[in-house]
């Protein structure tokens, strides 16, 4: 790889030892990829906590924070496993809170703003295009290369945090023009209302073409999305395709047409999908004669314009008694929708809103899982609907009335 | 599929990091992540219906057709690795960059790309080696 004087001077520990330790991982990443340089980021967003991490992890950290590592560009962090006000109440291991609160010191430490969330595009900052960035969880790159035009691969926890270090990051992947092209078209023939629709749509086109490298193109999308939409329609591709990026034409800046979306190359493939393929991917979910009795808004946090939807539904109602209903935020949101008085109707009508926090990776979500006796999950996000089987779950995709109807009481359409 | 005999399969891969290793071969036509599919705890592949479930990753070279999950799993290679339930290597159909960071992270061997199908030559229980510098797979000794 081709380094600069700057860089050069960073490898020889010109910098500290963090930044040459940093840029070393970079460069054999890169050389994996057949990178030729490193590219400037401005921006790097990190996932880091003790749930994901473990005890290897935050000895790392905390060994990084002695040695004087800092980030040189602006860094935050996704959202994490605890919630500092929840944790009794879910029955969480109060060591591993104490952990986690060592961990974010050792990150603040190092300069990284603690901002524990996965909606940080809504929220935080917002690339523009060809903008060079380092982010990770995989709802934020893609959401970043797709709806912003920035560029950014998926960048793993330790390796993100490299690249605030260095301010830097291997030249791959969707930093490249060729990686960013349409590979085949999706035409959508059919109207998609509900954010749970968004996210089938993701699911049908992601678990067909599961490949970091293939890029859809939507073309016929009837009604211009909202950022929410695409929130949903991103985390679903990323999660059920390991996608990294998508074209929408007429919506999205490097698809103005189809054409332009594909950079004057062909489909390899095009897909339909139609309103009952999306019906058919709500009758694949079964609650298996076991109650529905949870019900969970979150992966990603819910945008301010959504906790609004959610106290609108809830206001002046009451969840099942013995049901459950959970939603994840932001604390910018969560303040926000406090002040408006949002939370307040959620709250009253029994649901509990936990802020910094996914729901999927929740410390000790196994156990709280036993402890309450869940088996369903019930959720409007497809992502959400995949990824937390792994902790055994069964979950049902609905759409975001249903959700709450099942959450009031008890019952499937 | 059947087994191709009387030959000493190579098989180049296309990308690769890490050390030469030499181990026996755990190998499965279903995707891998350390997060939905491992228990990180002993080792063991947990998730229900997985082709591997039951089998343990540790001192394996697991071959596995492509990458599953999310950013998640950056971290978790570096800590099955300090749990010394780590495999030797992961051998990739297609992998995505978060793999590649975790295991250069953790120092695990990584390749990415297969010049042939590796389901002919080799099956799970199989010594095979895997040399990142010369960029090949090669079966050493098939299981008996």
């Amino acid at each position: 790889m081709q380094l600069t004087p700057d860089e050069k001077k960073m490898l020889r520990g010109g910098d500290g030892t963090a930044a040459k330790e940093a840029l070393e991982l970079q460069i054999e990443v890169g050389k994996f990829f057949g990178a030729k340089r490193l590219v400037p980021v401005s921006n790097v967003h990190m996932m880091g906590d003790i749930e994901v991490m473990g005890d290897s992890g935050k000895a790392f950290l905390e060994r990084m924070s002695q040695t004087g590592a800092h980030c040189a560009v602006p860094t935050t962090t996704n959202a994490r496993c605890i919630d500092f006000d929840y944790v009794a109440k879910l029955k969480q291991d109060p060591n591993e809170a104490a952990k986690e609160k060592q961990l974010i010191a050792y990150l603040r430490k190092m300069d990284v703003v603690t901002a524990d969330t996965c909606i940080n595009y809504q929220t935080l900052y917002q690339p523009h295009r060809n903008e060079h960035v380092a982010w990770g969880d995989t709802g934020t790159v893609i959401y970043a290369n797709s709806v912003f035009g920035a560029r950014s691969n998926f960048e793993a926890g330790p390796a993100a945090l490299a690249a605030g270090i260095t301010g830097r990051v291997a030249e791959y992947g969707f930093h490249l023009d060729a990686h960013r092209r349409g590979t085949f078209q999706v035409n959508v023939k059919t109207d998609l209302k509900d954010f749970a629709d968004w996210g089938a749509l993701g699911k049908l086109v992601g678990e067909a073409h599961q490949d970091y490298f293939a890029v859809p193109v939507f073309n016929g999308i009837k009604r211009p999305p909202t950022s929410d939409e695409l929130k949903h329609l991103g985390a679903s591709l990323a999660s059920y395709g390991s996608m990294g990026m998508f074209h929408m034409v007429g919506v999205t800046p490097e698809a103005p047409t189809l054409k332009a979306a594909f950079g004057g190359g062909k489909p390899k493939e095009v897909v339909t999908i139609t309103s009952r393929d999306i019906q058919h991917v709500y009758a694949g979910y079964s609650a298996k004669n076991n109650p529905l009795n949870l019900v969970v808004f979150s992966g990603p946090q819910q945008s301010l314009f959504e906790m609004k939807n959610l106290a609108r539904l809830l206001a002046g109602r009451k969840i099942k008694p013995g049901s459950h209903l959970f939603v994840t935020t932001s604390n910018g949101v969560k303040s926000a929708a406090r002040a408006l008085g949002y939370l307040e109707q959620i709250e009253t009508a029994g649901g509990i809103v936990l802020e910094g926090v996914c729901f999927y990776i929740l410390q000790n979500i196994g156990q709280i899982r036993v402890q309450n006796g869940w088996s369903n999950l019930v959720t409007n996000s497809a992502k959400l609907a995949n990824i937390i089987g792994a902790h055994k779950f069964n979950t049902l995709l609905r759409r975001t009335d249903d959700c709450v109807r099942i959450a009031l009481t008890g019952e499937d359409a | 599929m059947s087994r191709v005999r009387g030959q000493a399969p190579m098989i180049r891969v296309r990308r690769a990091f890490g050390a030469v290793v030499e181990g026996e071969a755990l190998i499965s036509r279903e995707g891998f992540s350390p997060r939905y599919d491992l228990d990180r705890w002993t080792g063991l592949i947990s998730r229900p219906g997985h082709a591997l479930e039951g089998h343990n990753l540790k001192d394996k070279i697991l071959i596995t057709p492509s990458a599953k999950g999310g950013i998640a799993a950056g971290w978790a290679f570096y800590d099955i690795k300090h749990k010394g339930i780590a495999p030797k290597a992961f051998v990739f159909g297609v992998t995505n960059p978060v793999m590649v960071q975790g295991a250069v992270f953790a120092g695990i061997t990584i390749t990415e790309g297969w010049s042939r199908d590796p389901y002919a030559w080799i099956r799970t229980g199989d010594i095979v080696r895997v040399d990142p510098m010369r960029k090949t797979l090669e079966l050493v000794k098939a299981r008996q």
